[in-house]
C-alpha cells in the first residue's frame, strides 16, 4: 500500500511538477567531480548543513567542557584539580608544599568568557540556523538550491575561519579574552587592562569579525532564496513555520550584526589607533590614563542592539523546527497558522527595541528605562501566544512519543519557566537587585541555552534521515532526553534562589561573603548535575555518529508521514534534490488528519469540493 | 547551475536582490555609526569644526560619476558602444579622485588640528568618512573590472551583462547616496 501511493506521487511530480529546466547530471557534475568538491568545498546546501551542524557539535563539546572546569571551581573549592593539569598546564597552579592545584583565577574568567561566546555564537547561532536554515530552506520551498550556492559555502568557510582564530587564542601565553561574552569596555578596549584583554582580545574581534561576515552571507541567500526561489504553488501562507522563522531570523541578522560590527570597529579604533570612543576617566594602578571624553554606555547600546536581537536569532529557529517537528508528531495540523506567523513577525520587530533592559543598571536615564520596561513586556504577548498555540496543538493529538517530539514538549517546558523569568527582570525596579545575579544567569539558560538546545535536538532526531539517510536510536534518545531536562533542571533551578539572594555572578570564589556560605551545599549539588548533564551528552553524540554509519536505513521516502516536500525527495539525495521537475504545490503544510485522510502532502491536488488550506 | 536562478517568475533578478539586501546590512551599520554619533554628542564634551571645503568638491565628483554611470548603463543597454565605454572611464576616473578629496579633506582636517585620536567629534568624523571611502573603494574594484571587460570582452548585450553591469550601477548609487547622506548629518550635526 505503502508504496503505490509513493509510486503516485513520484508520477505527480514527473507529470504535473513545474520544468525549470534543470538537468541533473548523476555523475560528473561539475560540483560534485571529486572528494575535495563534494565533501569540503560543497556548495550543495546538504553538505553545507551538515558541515556546519558538525563544527556546531565539536565546538558545542568544548564549550561544554569549559563549564564543566569551572563548575568545578564553583562547587568544589578546594577539591585539588592537578588531574587537569595535563590538560590546562600553567592555568592549575600547584601549590608545591601541599600539591594541590588550582585553577588560575585569570583562566576562571577566560573559561566563562570563551563559554558564552562559543555556545552563544558557534553553537546556538552558527550550529543551529547555519544548519537548519541550509538544510531546509531548499528543501521545504521546493528549490534547487541557495540563490547562490558560492556565497553559502563563503559562509561556511568564514565561520571556520572563525573558529581557527578562537580556537587558537585559547592557547595563548596570555590567555584568551577574558571580560566576558559581551565584551565590556574597558576591559576590552585597552590591552593593558587585565591578562587577556591584549592579543586575546585581538584574536577574539578578529574572530568575530570573521564570524559577523559569515552570518551575513549566509543571511543574505536565506532571504533571497526564501523570497525568490520558492516553487510555483508555494505561497507566503503555505511556507510551513520552520521557514518563516528562518526567514524573520535572517532578516534580524543583517539589520542587527552590522550594528555590531560597527562596535567592533569603534574598539579596534580604540585598541590600536588611540581614540577614546569608550574611554574615560580610567586609572590604572592609581594612574590617570589620558584618554578622555568617550563613553563605556555607548558600547553596551551597541553591543545590546545586535544583542538583544541575537537572543532571538538563536530563539526563533528553534521555534520554527518545535512547531514543525511537534504537528507531525502530533498528527495534527499547528494550531493558529497565521498567529504563530504573526507573533514571529511581532517578536522579530519588538526585538529591536527593547535591548536597554540589559542597562537598567548602567546608569541609564531610569525616565527613559521605563519605555523599554513596557516594550520589553510587550514581547510576552506574542510569547504567550506561541505557547499556547503549542499546547493546543498537542491537546488532543494523536501523539507520538519519540524523542523529537519529547524534545519539542521539553522546549515548550523551558521556554514557559525561563518566560516567566524574563517578566521578572523586565521590570526595571526588580532588576536592581537581580541584575549580575545567578538570576539571570538562570534566566537565560533555561530560556535560550536548554529551550535553544532542545528545539536543536529535536530537529536533529526529526532530520536525521533525510540528512544521513538512516536513523537515530530511539532508546538512546529517550535516555539523552529525560537525563537532559532533568540535569538542566537540577542545574538552573536552585540558581534562581541563590541569584535572588544576591549572588553575583562571574565571581572566582566566594570565601569573602559570609552571605553566601550557606550556599556551598547547593553550588555542589548543581555542579554534580552539571556534570551528570555534560556526560548525558555524550550520549547524544555517540548516538549521533554510531548512525550515521549504523543507525537503522531510511527505507521509505517519507518514513514520518510528513507533509513537506522535504520528504519527496529520493532517499539517496541527489545534487539538484529533485530528479525531474520540481513539486508544484497545492496546499498548506498542515493538512494532518484532514477530511479522513490521515495526512495530505503540499503537492497533492486539492480534490474537487475540498476546501484549501487554513 | 546558473539554471536555478533562472526562473522567469522573478521580479527582480535573485543576485540583485541579494546586493540589496547586502546594502540594507551596510545602511544599517552607518545607522549605527551616526547614532552613536548622535548620543555621543548629546553627552557633552564635543568639539565643534566646519567641513574642510575638500568635501565639498569630492561630494559634487561623486554625484557626477552617478550620473555618469547611468549613461553608461543606458548606452550600453542601447547599444551605442563608444558612448557606454567613455562614460565608464569617467565614471571610474571621477570615483578614484573622490577618493583622492577625501584624502585632501583629511590633511585639511588635521592641519587645523583635528586628529582622529583628540576630541571624540574628530574621532567620528574620521571612522565614518573613513569606512565609508573604503565602501567606495569597494566599488572601484568593481568598476575597474567592468572597465577590463568593456575593453577586453567581445561587445555583446547579453542579458547576463547587462545584469552584471547593473549590479555595479546599484551599488555605485549607493555608496554615493550613501555619502549623501553622511555629508548632511556631519554638517547638520556638529
Ligand atoms: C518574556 C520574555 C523575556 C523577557 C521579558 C526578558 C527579559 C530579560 C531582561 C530584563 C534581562 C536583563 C537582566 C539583567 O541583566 O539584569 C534578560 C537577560 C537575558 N535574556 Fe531575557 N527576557 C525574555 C526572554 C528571553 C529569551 C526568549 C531569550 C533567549 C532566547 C533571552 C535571553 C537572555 C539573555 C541571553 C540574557 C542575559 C545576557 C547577559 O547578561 O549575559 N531572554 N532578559
Ligand atoms: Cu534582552
Amino acid at each position: 500500500m505503502a508504496n503505490v501511493t509513493i509510486h503516485e506521487e513520484d508520477v505527480l511530480i514527473r507529470e504535473q511538477g513545474y520544468d525549470d529546466h534543470f538537468h541533473a547530471h548523476h555523475h560528473g557534475d561539475k560540483y560534485q567531480t571529486n572528494f575535495i568538491f563534494h565533501y569540503i568545498f560543497s556548495m550543495d546546501h546538504k553538505i553545507i548543513a551538515r558541515q556546519f551542524l558538525i563544527t556546531g557539535i565539536i565546538w558545542a563539546i568544548i564549550g561544554a567542557a569549559m563549564s564543566v572546569v569551572f563548575r568545578m571551581q564553583l562547587g568544589f573549592p578546594e577539591e585539588s584539580l592537578t588531574w587537569i593539569k595535563p590538560f590546562l598546564g600553567k592555568w592549575i597552579v600547584v601549590d608545591p608544599s601541599t600539591g594541590i592545584g588550582k585553577l588560575a583565577p585569570e583562566f576562571y574568567y577566560a573559561l566563562v568568557t570563551m563559554h558564552g561566546t562559543i555556545l552563544v555564537f558557534f553553537v546556538l547561532t552558527a550550529g543551529l540556523s547555519g544548519t537548519f536554515s541550509n538544510l531546509l530552506i531548499p528543501f521545504q520551498i521546493g528549490a534547487r538550491d541557495m540563490a547562490s550556492p558560492f556565497m553559502n559555502m563563503l559562509s561556511y568557510w568564514f565561520f571556520f575561519l572563525a573558529g581557527i582564530v578562537m580556537f587558537y587564542s585559547l592557547f595563548l601565553s596570555t590567555g584568551p579574552f577574558s571580560g566576558g561574552w559581551v565584551a565590556y569596555p574597558p576591559l576590552s578596549a585597552l590591552p593593558q587592562a587585565s591578562s587577556g584583554s591584549g592579543t586575546g582580545m585581538t584574536l577574539w574581534l578578529v574572530s568575530l569579525t570573521l564570524f559577523v561576515v559569515s552570518v551575513l552571507l549566509g543571511g543574505i541567500n536565506y532571504i533571497t532564496t526564501v523570497l525568490n526561489l520558492r516553487t510555483k504553488g508555494m505561497s507566503l501562507w503555505r511556507m510551513p513555520l520552520t521557514i518563516w522563522a528562518f526567514f524573520v531570523t535572517a532578516i534580524l541578522g543583517l539589520l542587527s550584526f552590522p550594528v555590531l560590527a560597527s562596535g567592533f570597529f569603534m574598539l579596534i579604533f580604540d585598541r590600536s589607533l588611540g581614540t577614546s570612543f569608550f574611554l574615560s576617566d580610567i586609572f590604572i594602578a592609581g594612574q590617570a590614563l589620558d584618554r578622555v571624553g568617550g563613553s563605556p554606555i555607548l558600547y553596551q547600546h551597541l553591543f545590546w542592539f545586535l544583542g538583544h536581537p541575537e537572543v532571538y536569532i538563536i530563539i526563533l529557529p528553534a521555534m520554527g523546527i518545535v512547531s514543525e517537528v511537534m504537528a507531525v508528531h502530533a498528527r495534527k495540523p499547528i494550531f493558529g497558522y497565521r498567529a504563530m506567523v504573526y507573533s514571529i513577525l511581532a517578536i522579530g520587530f519588538l526585538s529591536f527595541i527593547v535591548w536597554a533592559h540589559h542597562m537598567f543598571m548602567s546608569g541609564v536615564n531610569p525616565f527613559i528605562s521605563n519605555f523599554f520596561v513596557v516594550f520589553t513586556l510587550i514581547i510576552a504577548v506574542p510569547s504567550a501566544v506561541k505557547v499556547f498555540n503549542w499546547i493546543t496543538t498537542l491537546y488532543g493529538g494523536n501523539i507520538r512519543l519519540n524523542t523529537p517530539m519529547l524534545f519539542c514538549i521539553g522546549f515548550v517546558s523551558m521556554f514557559i519557566s525561563g518566560g516567566l523569568t524574563g517578566i521578572f527582570l523586565g521590570n526595571s525596579a526588580i532588576d536592581i537587585q537581580m541584575h549580575d545575579t545567578y538570576f539571570v544567569v538562570a534566566h537565560f539558560h533555561i530560556v535560550m541555552g536548554v529551550a535553544a538546545f532542545f528545539g536543536m535536538f529535536a530537529g536533529i532526531y526529526h532530520w536525521f534521515p533525510r540528512m544521513y539517510g538512516r536513523f537515530m536510536n530511539e532508546t538512546l534518545g529517550k535516555v539523552h532526553f529525560w537525563g537532559t531536562i532533568i540535569s538542566a533542571y537540577a542545574i538552573f533551578w536552585p540558581m534562581h534562589y541563590i541569584g535572588m539572594a544576591g549572588v553575583p555572578r562571574r565571581y572566582f570564589s566566594f570565601d569573602t561573603f559570609d552571605a553566601f556560605k550557606h550556599f556551598t551545599e547547593m553550588n555542589k549539588f548543581i555542579t554534580v548535575f552539571a556534570i551528570i548533564a555534560f556526560f548525558i551528552q555524550l550520549v547524544f553524540v555517540i548516538n549521533f555518529f554510531y548512525s550515521i554509519w549504523y543507525g537503522r536505513k531510511m527505507k521509505t521516502k517519507n518514513p514520518w508521514n510528513a507533509t513537506t516536500l522535504e520528504w519527496t525527495t529520493p532517499i539517496e539525495p541527489i545534487h539538484g534534490n529533485w530528479p525531474g521537475n520540481l513539486p508544484v504545490v497545492h496546499r498548506w503544510a498542515y493538512d494532518y488528519n484532514k477530511d479522513e485522510r490521515e495526512f495530505v502532502q503540499q503537492h497533492i491536488p486539492l480534490k474537487e469540493g475540498e476546501v484549501g488550506d487554513h | 547551475m546558473e539554471n536555478i536562478l533562472v526562473n522567469k517568475r522573478n521580479k527582480i533578478h535573485p543576485h540583485k536582490f541579494a546586493l540589496w539586501a547586502a546594502m540594507a546590512s551596510i545602511t544599517m551599520m552607518f545607522g549605527a555609526f551616526t547614532s552613536a554619533y548622535i548620543v555621543k554628542q548629546a553627552a557633552g564634551n564635543w568639539l565643534e569644526f566646519a567641513m574642510p571645503v575638500s568635501f565639498y568638491i569630492s561630494t559634487l565628483l561623486i554625484i557626477i560619476s552617478s550620473v555618469t554611470l547611468h549613461i553608461s548603463f543606458s548606452s550600453f543597454k542601447i547599444g551605442n558602444q563608444s558612448r557606454y565605454k567613455s562614460m565608464l572611464i569617467v565614471s571610474l576616473l571621477l570615483g578614484v579622485a573622490f577618493v583622492i578629496f577625501q584624502y585632501f579633506g583629511w590633511t585639511e582636517l588635521y592641519a587645523k588640528g583635528v586628529d582622529l585620536k583628540g576630541n571624540v567629534s574628530g574621532s567620528f568624523f574620521f571612522l565614518i568618512s573613513g569606512i565609508h571611502a573604503l565602501h567606495v573603494i569597494g566599488g572601484i574594484a568593481a568598476l575597474i573590472v567592468a572597465t577590463l571587460h568593456a575593453y577586453t570582452l567581445k561587445f555583446n548585450v547579453t542579458e547576463k551583462r547587462i545584469n552584471r553591469f547593473d549590479l555595479v550601477l546599484n551599488y555605485w548609487h549607493f555608496v554615493d547616496f550613501l555619502w549623501i547622506y553622511l555629508f548632511i548629518f556631519l554638517i547638520i550635526s556638529k
